[in-house]
């Protein structure tokens, strides 16, 4: 057998049982990037909400500066946060530079501008649709946006969806701010990077294998949930 | 259901409106009084739309006013549209939307929801998505939205436009429920025969103006203009 399928095995059996290594970068993984995720979400939904109802002056220059931050390149977003957190930089007190809270927001930051300018997309749409009939029913602009995120909840499920996937993916930010730290802050991406490095081809091998597996199912989930969308706009 | 303080007549003086410079109003007086349902008849592209538009406030006249019992106040009245957005929300939802933004309870909104949902015979349907219903549900839809608030004026505008017969009848009848509690229906149609069951005044207009405006007996039988007349013999299309 070659090396390469005798790496495959290892790796399968890592996966098959439960290799508690594994699972705890997996865990790590799943955790900061759901996180990363329900933050960017907080910010990220009603600003494109609000792109999509408002005009006022500069928001065109918003939407352009966003659509531009959607190709952030990751390490520029670990940089950022780290300059932010490292010792002497201004939130330096805080003490989290190497820690997973670094890796939430270094990955907030890398998709919060996915989120909002996706969803202003998926909210311009519907509110082409819905705008007359709720200034009938007397809603102003502000009060527009908590019903245009409630009534595109399953296309927005695809856009939390791709913010996901582009954070489980993303290796530069977390490398940086997290520092891969075994059993602390590493997480499948920069294990990988590192076991590759090493050499320990069946651990990176398995942690590659879940990954594909993780985003292969949100992409499913993401079909499920734009199939469901459709369903519901009958 | 009627607010105490009524803020009819709703008077349109000198109303005109452009769009794209293109004048599709000009210069209209209308006064509409508490009373039986208002038709507004005339010929497709005559400007029935947006005049609905501007007494309901959703659109600002490019000239002259609107005023409600004198007052240039705020938007008012409920109004149902040709095409009527469902909300992606069930049925029970669409119906609560309007006293939800009115800040009413959700245990006091859902029972007034479901009673205007039993009033148009859709409180079977209510968990229902909305957006599944059929296209005569989804107008009595429209109707029980509108009247959940219980709105002193309720516009609208060709209610039964794309309904089959038995459709149509249904949401006549809650046309003359909805004037029946002693709300101000105004409404457009370009079914004559039902603007004759319907009408208790009847404003017609022509390319932007308004020719008459009469109680429905008087425009029947003795319509003051060639016009109206022609319109009436169905011989006048735009
Ligand atoms: N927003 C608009 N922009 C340009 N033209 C419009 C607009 N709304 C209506 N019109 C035009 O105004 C005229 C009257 O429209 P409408 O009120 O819809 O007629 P009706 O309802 O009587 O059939 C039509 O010629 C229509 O094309
Ligand atoms: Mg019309």
């Amino acid at each position: 057998m070659s090396d390469l399928s005798l790496a495959f095995d290892a790796a399968l059996t890592l996966v098959a049982t439960g290799d508690e290594t594994l699972s705890r970068i997996i865990l790590l993984s799943l955790q900061v990037s759901i996180s990363a995720v329900l933050v960017a979400a907080l910010v990220g939904l009603p600003l494109g909400a609000l792109l999509a109802v408002a005009r006022f002056p500069g928001r065109h220059g918003i939407i352009i500066t966003l659509n531009a931050l959607m190709g952030l390149p990751p390490v520029v977003a670990g940089l950022v946060i780290y300059l932010l957190l490292s010792r002497s930089g201004p939130l330096g007190s805080l003490g989290l530079l190497f820690t997973p809270g670094a890796m939430v927001i270094a990955q907030a930051l890398l998709i919060a501008p996915i989120l909002a300018a996706l969803s202003r997309q998926v909210l311009e749409g519907l509110w082409e649709e819905y705008a007359e009939q709720l200034r009938s029913f007397g809603a102003g602009t502000w009060r527009a946006v908590p019903t245009l995120l409630w009534d595109g909840r399953f296309a927005l499920l695809t856009v939390l969806l791709a913010g996901f996937g582009r954070a489980s993916a993303e290796v530069g930010a977390v490398m940086i701010v997290g520092g891969n730290i075994e059993g602390f802050t590493r997480v499948m991406t920069t294990a990988i990077a590192l076991e590759t490095s090493k050499g320990d081809l069946p651990l990176a091998l398995a942690l590659g294998l879940v990954l594909m597996a993780i985003v292969l199912a949100v992409n499913a989930a993401a079909q499920v949930a734009r199939d469901a969308a459709v369903r519901r706009a009958g | 259901m009627r607010a105490p303080v009524s803020h009819l007549p709703l008077v349109a003086t000198q109303l005109r409106y452009a769009a794209g410079g293109v004048a599709i109003l000009h210069g209209l007086d209308l006064a509409i009084e508490a009373g039986p349902p208002l038709v507004i008849l005339g010929p497709n592209g005559a400007g029935k739309s947006v005049l609905l538009r501007l007494l309901h406030g959703l659109i600002v006249p490019t000239g002259g006013n609107v005023t409600w019992s004198g007052e240039p106040g705020r938007p008012r009245g409920a109004m149902v549209f040709q095409r009527p957005v469902m909300l992606r929300r069930s049925v029970l939802a669409n119906a609560a939307y309007p006293l939800k933004l009115a800040g009413q309870p959700r245990a006091a909104r859902h029972a007034a929801a479901m009673a205007a949902l039993d009033r148009v015979g859709l409180a079977g349907l209510a968990t229902r998505a909305a957006r599944r219903l059929s296209g005569g549900e989804q107008q009595r839809l429209a109707l029980a939205r509108a009247e959940a608030t219980g709105p002193e004026v309720v516009f609208l505008d060709e209610p039964c436009a794309s309904l089959d017969p038995a459709a149509a009848r249904a949401v006549e009848a809650i046309i003359a429920g909805i004037a029946g509690r002693g709300a101000k229906v105004v409404m457009t149609t370009h079914d004559l025969a039902q603007a004759r069951r319907l009408a208790g005044e009847i404003a017609f207009l022509h390319r932007g103006r308004l020719l008459e405006q009469a109680p429905a007996a008087t425009f029947f039988s003795a319509p003051s203009t060639p016009e109206a007349a022609a319109f009436l013999r169905g011989e006048l299309l735009a």
